[in-house]
Order: structure tokens, then sequence, then C-alpha cells
């Protein structure tokens, strides 16, 4: 089979503008694309949102947030990580009050039961799942829950193939059994949960035979994991985007939340849920208040007194009410009331769901300014591009990582041409527009983030180099606190309990795209071992492993379709069509097809998927869409 | 786990040959069609601990392939390794360290020619030679020289292996070109093997306690054993309670017989007492010193004695499980074990209540293929556990950590007979045969330059010359060989070495295994030392780098001098000597340490090369 | 540190090394013991993210009352154990195991072992010109990394960060016997036949550079590659959330070989092909 070659890009080495979109890009003086940068916010004040990075440093996110806040007076900044795991911090926060997985990859090393849930963390996660075979070779037992039979499924003692969309019958039906079997924790559901009885009727229906009617999954390997995690001592229960890029992902982490809070598997060693990130900072992006509802130090804006302590130390007002998430900024845009976007580091032309929809709003605003190390496919919208730096080779700074782990990242190699540092431009900017900012390094940034952040306060780089990254919360410039979150829930004085962690009241509802006859197949979509998102920066290395993208299909799909690999097929489905050669992999079964995004250049997956949001958190159903396969009239195949 | 397997698909032989041992598979992911029966696998697998607990039935498994086909192809491999969750790199690592066993297409019948050192002194090479060119090309018979096949009481000999449902084989001892080709080529017809009795020159005598019911009992029949007092002595164990058979057996001053003399007693105590559990027990039979034959004989001749030792051992340590590690060779022994099992199973002799006395104990024959090195006791678990026969570092020794990582006892099949005699006539009785130190029978693989070649038992503390005269040796005698390729010559004037663990040693060589090999003066000593250096080179495992390079550079220096001697050799001979010592200090395993033990003792003590 | 619970307190056991007294935690092995006492016993296969394997066995020292030598890298300390590093026993098998290796496999690139062949006088030509040797060439049959198995001294460290110490992933093993064996895939076929994920966490233990990045392999065929002109700086990978440190190596502004602090608690040295190979859209530079 040839190996295919994604798209290269070449970075970006000077600052490019135009005046009208129709035109060319030229390149362009530093001094000429930042004030054609001023002139276009200033003039959009008050219709505006900035797209910043769930890649780039904390400190850069901290100084985009400020920027939004201050300079442009508005709530409106958010990243991708509404693309992903926004629910993950929705379901968390109202579940305990904080955002954050609650334990950390050492304690999956000594734990006793394993649930990795719509979690391919072997492709997506492959260090992290290096912790989990050391937990599986140390004797845990782990169980996977994924409509694909996928490497990491292929660890587990048992892994239960749901329908996709199917996950809270599945874990309600978990939840029931736990209950009527009596292994529900009763003392841990007393003292530190509310809801339970609301919970329990809500469950009550979810018997495991209805389980295996809507699940597909055979009642017996529903009721065998629903021990498995209820009897042990400790548990772990991970996931990724399987649980959370669907139309109600928030209810789905809230509905996994639950069977924690049933057992007490959260707030002890060994015990607790993990979400996976995506991203290098997606998780460090809204601790520094990337995200339109909080300010630095996942900080409520609503809190008048959160707000007090920001204003005066920033010497500004601030918007008293949350701001518009990325996928309400992009609803806006329709509207017409948000008209400038300054986008850092996001490639959402290619990233969004129905991309389509989202290329034409961006072409319809009045100013978009991207700020990227590559001319993107966002960055071919725009009327300014700024050159930047690659966060974690070309500049200062920390990101956080997916167990809380504030890390220091360093300037390794001098960047290209006239590149410069995010926070040197943003600074630049804020000071045409009346603001000036002077930041020594990115050592000074993080010393103000950690001023207004109890959460980080007891980080300073130095104890980061010291201690090879540090977890949060630390408040203390002397002490580490444990490395795992709500601890507090088990402790016997009320007071320092705290607020009760509430049980999810979720219900089941499927996926938005419903498959029929004329879309007969489900599309889900993942992560391949060697690729990355959209593929610009994963497509600039030679992977033996990279084939390009394909439609995956299972043996007998492809034969019913009279379709072989390396087939081209057109793949329908109700917003767009795309064609893609044809894989086959016994992973998947009769009516589920898999793709992923790596490839946009290539095969456009986003043509296919459904712009259909959590409400709660805006990520799109990127998991489910209903799909048909076509032969091609006259066979052409790859290889 | 996420394996990768390739595109080769196994033949329905193949498969066949596999599912013959492991029964068909139990879904679609274990390799089962993916048809409507199997719906359910596409929602529901299982996996994790269970699937990889089978690990050990990859060396039955390679077996089942080879034998079937005669080599071990890309498909059938995959097939394995999905069966057993095995990943196919660490399959193929397992399959190439075996001789026995082929990763390349070959034909079904190998003819594997023993040219090692009693068959080398009986005409291995002209045999082997001759064998070829009857054969001539094309005749669909690979001829593979051998180490050691443990026929030496009947050197030259030849054994023929053709593949197939069942796998047929053949012996020829001693072989003639005319015999080895027809055991290749009609081995159904070839004619029978002698009776083992036939090794044993004392057969009958009914001083004898080992070999007491060699020639005399019918190998096939349990109850012809036990109306030879078979399992009177199990019965006493029961008796005695575990505690006190270890107690009689430490008492009876029993040491290990398989070269390293540690005592029995000592190693069942400490592996009885640990509170790790499930205890195992291995019976080494992977007897392939060159010129050890003794066990063959044993499991030939009175295959029960070895059963009701093992079942003897499992119960004084606390063992449910026993593994019969026989080496690759001995299709004859195979046969009468897997027999003998199998009856002492239905009768109740092994299984959940043996004898109704409620103790529950099993026996696992496991078939090596073809490694010296596994006849080291760590190696021997590795392989079994379904790994490359690689030894391990020690401690942790076996009685804390052995097979599958449990208290294991391992001990070799002459050991284990002693138990029999040691309960039926009571360890002060046993210890007052041989001398102080040395206690009991002791078994003697003699052969070469000798008119009786076979095995003799005799008690210990007679001499050298004692039992060269009990064997007939012949005019002209050069040297003797003791203890096997790992041991040590002596000279013909040195016939009064008393054969005790400290006889020997007093006089600065080794009892070894039992070995006594004679050698007249028609045998070059240059060849004969260079043919001990190619066999450890061909056997060193390749773990550790003084034995893996070490044994190629003492090859290559006695390669040199093969037709040299005085100054013309001293360079080499003093090269010789330093990488011999740092593979003695710094070698992982017995093999690397002795490997230059006989060419050392060749030197010191014949002149070889003077 | 993070806090976690600590387990019981090891004790403290006492034995003597070169005449002097040692105390060491319980489980720590010789060659802790003697590196925590400041002596340079040499090694090569072992490695501070492995279990010992004690195949090279270069680093045997003399312990009183053992019949032979006794691997430092593997053997656990005991009371009252009496060590000697430095008798002539122990550095007359070290230079011979140096000398048997030099004479077969090409250590030009092994760090330490020039410098440890002199220090023990070792002549690896004496075993004369037509000494066996590995005879390998390298295999390069992917974009990311080379196989120069004439460079191979067997010490397993590949082998065992592939399987079920780290990576899991099984795709190679020792094949064949003795002075044939070698590190293989099943049936010796080129790497992109196999299960190989290319995490390269095989590259990061290799102690001879018989395993290398491809860019590490062409600068050093080329004459330009050039350790004391490199910088290596540890950052934090951008391709998941997972948060893998990331040491860079920097030759010329050129990113030229990627590894990981090994006592870092989220990767302990291991990378996936991401984070070991995917830096190059950063020097994409036009």
């Amino acid at each position: 089979m040839r190996k295919r070659q994604p798209k290269t890009y070449t970075r970006l080495t000077h600052p490019l503008v135009r005046d009208r979109r129709d035109e060319p890009f030229r390149q362009a003086s530093w001094e000429e694309a930042l004030e054609r940068t001023a002139r276009g916010l200033r003039r959009n004040r008050g219709a505006f949102g900035m797209f910043s990075c769930a890649r780039a440093t904390n400190e850069m996110n901290y100084v985009a947030q400020k920027f939004a806040r201050v300079v442009m007076g508005t709530n409106n900044v958010d990243s991708c990580n509404r693309t992903c795991h926004a629910p993950s911090v929705a379901g968390l926060s109202a579940a305990f009050g904080s955002g954050g997985g609650t334990s950390s990859y050492a304690e999956i090393e000594h734990t006793d039961v394993i649930v990795m849930w719509g979690s391919n963390a072997r492709f997506a996660h492959p260090i992290f799942f290096q912790h989990v075979l050391k937990g599986i070779r140390n004797g845990a037992r782990m169980y996977a829950v994924d409509p694909r039979r996928t490497s990491t499924a292929e660890w587990a003692e048992s892994w239960l193939g749901l329908n996709v969309g199917t996950d809270i019958p599945m874990a309600h039906a978990i939840g029931r059994e736990i209950i009527r079997a009596g292994l529900a924790n009763e003392a841990f559901i007393e003292r530190a949960t509310s809801g339970f009885d609301e919970y329990q009727a809500l469950v009550e229906p979810w018997t495991l035979s209805l389980a295996e009617q809507v699940t597909g999954v055979p009642a017996g390997a529903i009721r065998e994991l629903a021990h498995a995690y209820a009897r042990a001592e400790r548990a772990q229960l991970c996931w990724t985007l399987g649980i959370t890029e669907h139309h109600n992902g928030t209810d789905n982490v809230r509905a996994l939340i639950n069977l924690s809070l049933l057992t007490g598997h959260v707030g002890r060693y060994g015990s607790g849920l993990q979400p996976l990130r995506g991203q290098n900072n997606v998780q460090g992006g809204g601790d520094m208040g990337a995200i339109p509802n909080r300010l630095p130090g996942f900080q409520d804006i609503l809190d008048p007194d959160v707000r007090l302590k920001f204003e005066s130390a920033w010497d500004t007002v601030i918007q008293p009410h949350y701001g518009l998430n990325l996928t309400e900024m992009f609803e806006a845009m329709e509207e017409g009331t948000l008209r400038a976007v300054y986008c850092i580091g996001e490639n959402p032309a290619q990233s969004e769901a129905d991309n389509e929809q989202a290329v034409r709003r961006m072409t319809e605003l009045d100013f978009l300014v991207v700020q990227d190390i590559f001319l993107t496919r966002t960055a071919e919208l725009a009327d300014v591009v700024l050159p930047a730096t690659a966060g974690w080779a070309e500049t200062d700074g920390t990101t956080t990582n997916s167990e809380r782990r504030v890390q220091r990242v360093r300037r390794a190699v001098t960047p290209p041409g006239e590149a410069r540092e995010d926070i040197d431009i943003i600074c630049e900017l804020a000071g045409r527009l009346g603001h000036d900012w002077k930041y020594a390094d990115a050592e000074a940034v993080w010393n103000e983030l950690r001023s207004v952040s109890p959460d980080h306060y007891g980080m300073t780089y130095r104890r980061l180099t010291e201690h090879q990254g540090i977890q949060w919360p630390c408040p203390s410039t002397d002490r580490l606190e444990p490395a795992y979150l709500h601890g507090r829930l088990w402790e016997p004085d009320p007071a320092r309990r705290g607020r009760l962690a509430p049980f999810g009241i979720v219900r089941h509802d499927p996926p938005v795209d419903l498959t029929d006859e004329e879309y007969p197949i489900r599309l889900t979509t993942g992560r391949r071992l060697d690729s990355y998102n959209t593929g610009v920066q994963s497509g600039g290395f030679a992977s033996p492993l990279r084939r390009g993208e394909y439609i995956e299909l299972c043996p007998e799909d492809a034969e019913r379709h009279g379709v072989v690999v390396g087939e081209r097929v057109r793949v329908s489905s109700r917003r767009g069509a795309v064609v893609a050669p044809v894989w086959i992999d016994t992973a998947l079964r009769p009516g589920l097809a898999f793709m992923t995004m790596h490839f946009p250049d290539e095969v456009d997956t986003n043509q296919l998927t459904i712009e259909a949001n959590c409400p709660i958190a805006g990520t799109a159903e990127f998991k489910a869409s209903a799909i048909r396969i076509e032969k091609l009239p006259i066979t052409t195949t790859v290889g | 786990m996420d394996l990768h397997f390739g595109d080769s698909k196994p033949t329905d032989e193949e498969r066949a040959a596999v599912d013959a041992l492991l029964g068909p598979p139990e879904s679609s992911w274990e390799g089962a069609a993916r048809d409507e029966m199997r719906t359910e696998d596409l929602r529901w697998a299982r996996g994790g601990r269970r699937a990889r607990e089978r690990r050990d039935l990859l060396l039955p498994g390679l077996h089942a392939i080879n034998d079937r086909i005669g080599w071990i192809s890309d498909g059938a491999l995959g097939y394995l390794c999905r069966r057993l969750t095995v990943p196919p790199a660490e399959a193929y690592g397992v399959a190439t360290f075996y001789a026995l066993f082929s990763v390349r297409p070959r034909p079904a019948t190998v003819l594997h020619v023993c040219t090692d050192l009693a068959c080398a002194a009986a005409g291995a090479q002209e045999l082997g030679a001759g064998i070829e060119s009857r054969l001539g090309p094309g005749s669909g018979v690979s001829v593979a020289r051998s180490p050691c096949l443990g026929l030496c009481e009947r050197a030259p000999a030849a054994l023929a292996i053709r593949a197939g449902d069942p796998v047929r084989t053949a012996v020829s001892a001693p072989a003639t070109v005319a015999a080895a080709v027809l055991a290749a080529t009609a081995p159904d017809s070839a004619p029978e093997e002698p009776p083992a009795a036939l090794a044993v020159p004392q057969a009958g005598d009914p001083s004898l306690l080992l070999l007491r019911r060699v020639g005399v009992v019918d190998p096939a029949s349990l109850d012809d054993y036990r109306a030879h007092d078979g399992y009177a002595a199990l019965r006493r164990a029961f008796a005695l309670g575990p505690a006190g058979v270890i107690r009689e057996v430490t008492d009876s001053g029993l040491v290990g017989r398989g070269g390293a003399a540690f005592p029995t007693g000592r190693k069942w105590q400490a592996t009885a007492s640990q509170p790790d559990r499930p205890h195992y027990l291995v019976c080494n039979a992977d007897e392939s010193e060159p010129g050890t034959f003794k066990d063959r004989v044993i499991m030939e001749g009175d295959p029960y004695a070895l059963i009701e030792a093992m079942t003897i051992a499992a119960y004084a340590i606390g063992a449910h499980r026993g593994f019969l590690y026989l080496r690759g060779e001995y299709p004859r022994a195979l046969r009468r074990l897997e027999h003998a099992v199998a009856q002492a199973r239905a009768r109740g002799f092994l299984g959940d209540d043996i004898l109704g006395q409620g103790f529950a104990f099993d026996i696992e024959i496991r078939r090596g293929a073809g490694a010296y090195i596994c006849g080291e006791e760590t190696a021997l678990f590795n392989s079994v556990e379904g790994y490359r026969g690689e030894p391990r570092a020690k401690p942790p020794f076996p009685v804390e950590k052995g097979l599958f990582g449990k208290p294991t006892v391992e001990n070799n099949v002459e050991t284990l007979v002693n138990v029999v005699p040691i309960l039926t006539m009571g360890a002060p009785a046993y210890a007052a045969l041989g001398t102080g130190t040395s206690t009991g029978p002791k078994l003697f693989c003699v052969s070469g330059s000798v008119a009786r070649p076979g095995v003799y038992e005799l008690p210990f503390g007679a001499t050298l010359g004692e039992l060269l005269t009990l064997a007939g040796v012949r005019d002209g005698l050069r040297a003797v060989l003791l203890g096997g390729a790992a041991g040590g010559f002596v000279r013909p004037d040195e016939l009064g070495i008393p054969l005790t663990f400290e006889g020997t040693r007093e006089a600065g060589t080794t009892l070894g295994s039992g070995v006594v090999l004679a050698f007249d003066d028609t045998v070059p000593l240059p060849r004969l030392l260079l043919r001990i250096a190619e066999f450890f080179r061909d056997e060193s495992c390749g773990q550790c780098v003084p034995c893996r390079v070490g044994t190629v550079r003492q090859e290559e220096a006695l390669h040199r001098i093969v037709a040299r001697t005085g100054a013309d050799a001293a360079g080499d001979i003093a090269l010789l000597r330093e990488v011999g010592r740092a593979m003695r200090d710094a070698s992982i395993c017995g093999l690397g340490q002795t490997a230059w033990n006989a060419v050392e003792s060749a030197i010191d003590r014949l002149g070889a090369y003077e | 540190m993070t806090v976690t619970p600590l387990g019981i307190p090891r004790r403290l056991l006492e034995f003597t090394v070169d005449g002097a007294p040692v105390r060491v935690p319980e489980g720590s092995t010789v060659l802790d013991a003697c590196r925590a006492a400041g002596k340079d016993v040499p090694t090569l296969c072992q490695g501070d993210t492995l279990r010992p394997k004690n195949a090279c066995r270069v680093c045997v020292v003399e312990v009183e009352g053992a019949r032979t030598l006794v691997p430092a890298c593997s053997r656990r300390a005991e009371p009252g154990m009496v060590v000697h590093t430095d008798t002539e026993r122990a550095r007359h098998s070290r230079r011979i195991v140096l000398e048997l290796l030099a004479s077969s496999v090409d250590l030009s690139t092994t760090p330490r072992a020039a410098e440890w062949i002199e220090e023990y006088g070792a002549e690896p030509d004496r075993f004369g010109p037509d000494a066996a040797r590995l005879d390998e060439e390298p295999r390069i049959d992917n974009d990311l990394y080379v196989r120069d198995y004439d460079k191979c001294i067997l010490c397993y460290k590949c082998v065992d960060a592939c399987g079920d110490q780290w990576q899991n992933t099984f795709a190679i093993s020792v094949a064949g016997r003795g002075f044939d064996a070698r590190i293989a895939v099943e049936h010796d076929a080129p790497l992109t036949d196999s299960a190989c994920v290319y995490c390269g966490n095989c590259i990061e233990v290799c102690p001879t550079g018989a395993l290398s990045f491809k860019s590490e392999f062409d600068m050093r065929a080329a004459g330009i590659w050039n350790e004391s002109a490199q910088t290596e700086t540890t950052t934090v990978c951008a391709y998941c959330g997972v948060g893998c440190n990331l040491t860079l190596h920097v030759q010329d502004n050129e990113i030229v070989k990627v590894t990981s602090p090994h006592d870092n608690p989220v990767t302990h040295g291991n990378l996936c092909i991401k984070g070991r190979f995917g830096y190059q859209h950063v020097q994409n530079r036009g």
C-alpha cells in the first residue's frame, strides 16, 4: 500500500496582511500588521471574541484572557477544549465544584479495577496507558467500554461493545445493579452525597435486560462490570472523547460520576475519576481563565468577591456575567453580534463539526486575525496573520497536564524569521489599544497569576523544576497537597467535608443523527496512534504507521457493499459527502464505521459530522453521525 | 493484549494440529470463523489475565505444529499466538531457540545423526557421510548432525523423526548406513529398539536398588509394577506424613544426582516451609550431558518408579502439580511415560484423591526441543513457562521462586527414584550404603572403549578401576572422561579414584552426572576437545557475554591448535586459560562456568598439545 | 515529590565494600551500594528504568564465600556481605568481557567503552584477525530510526523496554541462540511489517548506539554529529494532555534527537511516536 503523506505545512516567518478577503496575502512588517490588527479590533469593541489556545502555555492563556477581559472588556474567551473536554469540566464542576480529574497517574498503578470508558488511551494517550499497564501488571483488572474493540480494549478482562450513544443506559444499568445487589457504599452516600433517592428512582427502570436491548451488550457483561467496580477496594474510572463528544456530553459525564458516588470511588488514593485530556494544555487553558465563565484559578466570574480581587489587581471592571463559549461565539457570528475574532493557535476551520458552516461564518466576520505557526485553513480566511512561536519548543512557560501537574516548558530552538512569542504579540496589541503591559519574561506572568490564584500560589518556577512539576491545588510554598482531589468528602466533620456531591439526574437521549434506511451506518470518530487532531503538527514527520484517511468498515459491511481495501467509496451524511478509500478493521461490527479527522486536506471528515451541541458545555456530537456508503461507478483503488 | 498479526494464515493442517492440543477456539477473537454464530463476540470479549495465563502451552503448541508439519510457518506461528495471546516476536524467539524446531521449510523427515563423544569415537563422521551419500539429493530426508542422543551404549546412533499425524520416530543404534537410512525412509518398518534391559548389563541382579525392576517388570503394566513392590513406598509416605518423609530423605543423606550434589532433604524442607503457594514439583528428565543415558533407561524400563517417586516428593513438599520435563530426543521414554501417567491416573495413583488419602497430585509431561541449557534448573522453568530457555539469576533460588515464580523443588530422575528405596528400606539402612558422605547407590553411564557399555549401579565408593573392569575396559586406554562434556579427563593411571563426590573432588576432578567415557589411544584428543568446544558453542544460550563469545573464542583457539603442539600451541593455550577463567568466574550458569573444564583437564592432566 | 502513601519504611542493612562499612536500604543492589560509596563499577546492560538483566557481566565483583563472581547490578545486598570491587579476579573477568565484546561488536559509539578498555588493559585484537564478529549491516527500513546490530551487545534492554516492563508492544525479541542470537521481530521481517509502534523507547535504553534516531545515524555518517555542540533542553510534549517531558537535543538550531528524563514521574523515560519523533513540524522553516 502506498504511504500517503498528508499536506506538509511550512512555518510562517513574516506577518501577512491583505486589504480584502479575495486578495492574496502579502508580506508585511510587524508594525503594519499590528496596526491593522489594532484597528480591526478597536472598531469591533463590544463584538469581539478571543479563541485562545489549548496548546499554548499557561502564561499565554493568562495574558490572552486578560486581553479579552481588560483590553476588549468581554468574557468572550474560549478555546478548543470546547470541542473535546468541556463536558468533563462542566460535569466534574457540577459534582465536586472543581473541573479537574481527581486522581494521579501513579494511583492507577496501585488500583484494583480500572474502567476505560470511551477511551482508546493506548492510541490517544500512550504514556498514560503505560501507567494503566503497570496497574494491570500489578494485578488490576481492566474493563473497556467502547463501541470498537480497540487496542485498549484488547487489554481488558472484559470488553463491552455498546451502541454509540448508549452510555447513559449502560451507566444507569450498572448503577441499578450495584444498588440491587447491595453493593452501594451506603456510608459514603449518606455522608458525602445528595440526591440519592432521586437517583435510585431514575435508574430503577434500567434493568439489565432493558440495557441489553438498548446498548446491545449482553446483560451478563454489564452485571460483571457492575460487580467488579462496586466490589473493588479501589477503582479508577477513566474516559475520553467517547463520553464527551456527544450532544449530551455533560450528561454522560454526570452518569459516570454517579457511579463513583454510588461506590465511594472518589477522594481516596487509588480511587477516582480521570478524564484524559486531548491537548497539552486543555487543563491549563481553563485553569488560566481562558474560558467564558471562570477567572484564573478556576474562580467563578459570578462571585463578586472574586471579581473585586481581579478588578483591583488588573485595575479594570470585569463584566459580571458569563461570556460566550466557542459554540455560542459561532452562533453570534451568524447573528452578526460577533464581528471580530482574535484566533490564537486554533484551527476551527477544520476542527469544528460541520466545518463548512464554520468556514462560512468566519468568512463573514468584519475582522479576523490569526496568530499561528502555520498558515492553517483558518489562517487562510484571515485579514491579518501573525507568525508565532511553537509553545512547547520555542518559548518559556508552563503547561498543566491531565493530572493537574503544572510543568515547565522551555525554549530549545530559535523561532524562524520574524516569528514572535505569543505574549509579546498580545502585549504589543494591548499597548496599541491603550494598555501598557510589561512582563520581563514568562516567569513574571506566572508570578502575577500566582498572586491571584490561590491554587497556584505555591508553585514557583524554582519549585516546579525541583519537583518535576507540581499538581494543583498548591496553596503553600513549603508544602505539597495530596495528589488526589476531594479527600474532604471522607472527612468526619461536616464542616470540613464541605458541599455534598449531588448525583446527576440525567436521562438517556439517543444521538441526534439517527440511522435509518437512507443512512444506515453509524459513523464514529477517533484518533490514531501517530497522528494528532487536524494533522498540522503530526503531518510533519515521516511516520511509518501513517496510511492516510480511510473509512474503516467491518469485514461484513465491506462484503455487503462489495468493496475491498483501498477502493474509494462515497461516504454521505445528511450534511455532506466525501470520497474516501476503504479499510477493513475487525474491531468494528456491522453497521459501525470509523474515521479520524487527521487528514482534512485529503478527506474532510467533519463535512460529515453533525453540529449537535451539548447545551451545557457546547461540545458537538463528533462521535455519532449517520452515514451511507456508496460504491463509485468506476472502481479506483489506492495502492 | 493488542498483538499484531501479519497476513499469513495457517493451513487447515496447521490449524488442526494446534486445535488438537488446545481444543477449538472459544471466540472469533481467538481465531474462530467470524460468522453468524459469533455475533455476540462483537459485543463482548473476554481477555485479560485468563488469556495471558496460557503462555506455558506455547512449547507444546510449537511441538504440535512441528510434529504435524515438520516445521513452523508464519501462519502456524501466528495462529498459535492468537490462541494463546502470545506476541509473535516472542514466540519466534522461542521457536528459534530450540534445535528441533525449524522456522524454515524442510523435509518432513529429519534424521539426527549423533556426532558427539561416544558416537564420534564409534565412527559417527563416516556414518553421517555414508548416510548422506546413500540418501542423495532430493531424498525427502534432512540429515542433521546432532549433539548426544543419549544412546551412547549403542553408539553410533541416529534418530529419525517423520512429521505427520501421528509423528513417527525410529531409532537406529548401533547405526549402520543401511539401518539409519531405513529408519529415515520407512520409520514404521524400522526394527523395534532393543529392550531397555539391554542397556543394563547387571539386569536381574537382585541386589540392585534402582535398576532392580529394569528388564524384570513390564514397563507398560501398572499391575506388574505393583507386583514388584510398586507403591509400597507411597503407602509408607502416607503413613509417615510429609514431615516424616522429609526426615527420612534428610536422614538418608541423599544428595542430588544431577551433578551439584545438593542435599535433597534440605531442598524439600526449604520448599515445604515456604508460605507462598502453590508449590511445584519439577522432575528434570532433560538428560543432555554428552555420555549420559541412565535416566532414559529408568524411564523406559521402570517408568512407574519415577511416577511413584514424584508423587512422594510432591506429597512431602505440598505440591499438587508436577511437571516432568523430558528431553525431546527420547521418543520411547515419552511413550512409556505418557502411558504410565495415563494408567496411574486411571487407577487413582494420580488425581484428586490418591490412594484415598485425600492428597491431590497430577503430572504433566513437557517435552524439551533440543537445548542442553534446559537441563539447568531455571532455564528449564523458563522453557516450561513458554519462554526462551535462558537461565535466571540466582538468588532467588527455586525453593523460593521457581516455576511460575513459586516455591519449587526440582530433582532429576535418578535423585527421585532413590526416594523409593529410602522409604521402603528406611533411612538408616539406605545411609549405610556407600561412604559416610556419599550415601546410597549411584548409577554410572559407561560407554566408549569398553566391552559391556551400559548403566551400572554401584554403591558409592567403588573405584573407577572396579567400574571399568566390570564393564570390560578394552586395551590401550588413553583417557577417561568423568562427568561428560562439563566434566574432566583422568589418566589411565588414576583408576584408583573412588567414585564418590568427595573422592573425585579430592582427585581434582568431578563425578558430574555419572558419565564414564573411556577412550583408547586411537581417538585423536585434539579432535575430541574441539568437539566438546563445538558442543558448548552450539549450546550456549547466548545470554551472557563470557559464555556467548567465550565459547566461540575457545573453539577458535582449539581449531587453530588442532594439529599443533608445544611452543606452537602455547600462545593459544594461554589465551584459553584466560578466557576459561573468566567463563568460570563470570558466566551466569553452570554451562559457561564448566565449558572450559574438560579442555583444561586434558591440557593439565593428559598433557594434550605437548 | 508528590505526596503519596509511603508504605512501610525500608529497613537499613549493613555490609562491607572494599573494607569500609556501608548502610543501604533493604532491597538495594550491590551496585546501588557501590555507587553510593563512590565506586566506579562499569556497567553496560544495567538500566536505571529496567530490572537488572545481568547479561553483560562487566559489573562483576567478588563476594567472600561465593564460588563465582557476582553481578553487582542484580545481586541484592545482604547483611554482613563482604564485597570487593577491584580485585585481580574481578578485574580479570571485566577485562576478558571487554575483550570478548570489543572483538565481536562495534563499540565505537558505546559511551565509556574506550575508557574501560584502556583502564582494564583489554586487547581485543589478540583473538586474531579471524575472530568471529557479528558482521551485521545497519537496517534502515523506516525514516525514524536505524537498527545497527553490528553494535549490539545483546543486553536485552530494548526487548525489556518494548516488552512487559514498559511499552508492552513486544515487537522485538531475542531470536536464535548463542553467538547467533540477534534482536529480531518475528520472522526477522522489516520493522514496517512488525508490531513496532515507533515509540523509540528501545533507543532510549540502548547503551551502545545500536539503535539510533535516523537523524543521528545520518549525521554520524556525514561526519557532522557533534555532541559537544548540542544543547539539551527539557520541555513538555504538545501532542496530548498527558504531559510527557521531552528533552530536546539541539545542534545548530535543529532538533536532532529527543529523549525523556528517566526519573520523570509522568514518563519514566518513555514516550510515544509523536513525542519522540513528531518534532519536525517546528523546523519546517521553509
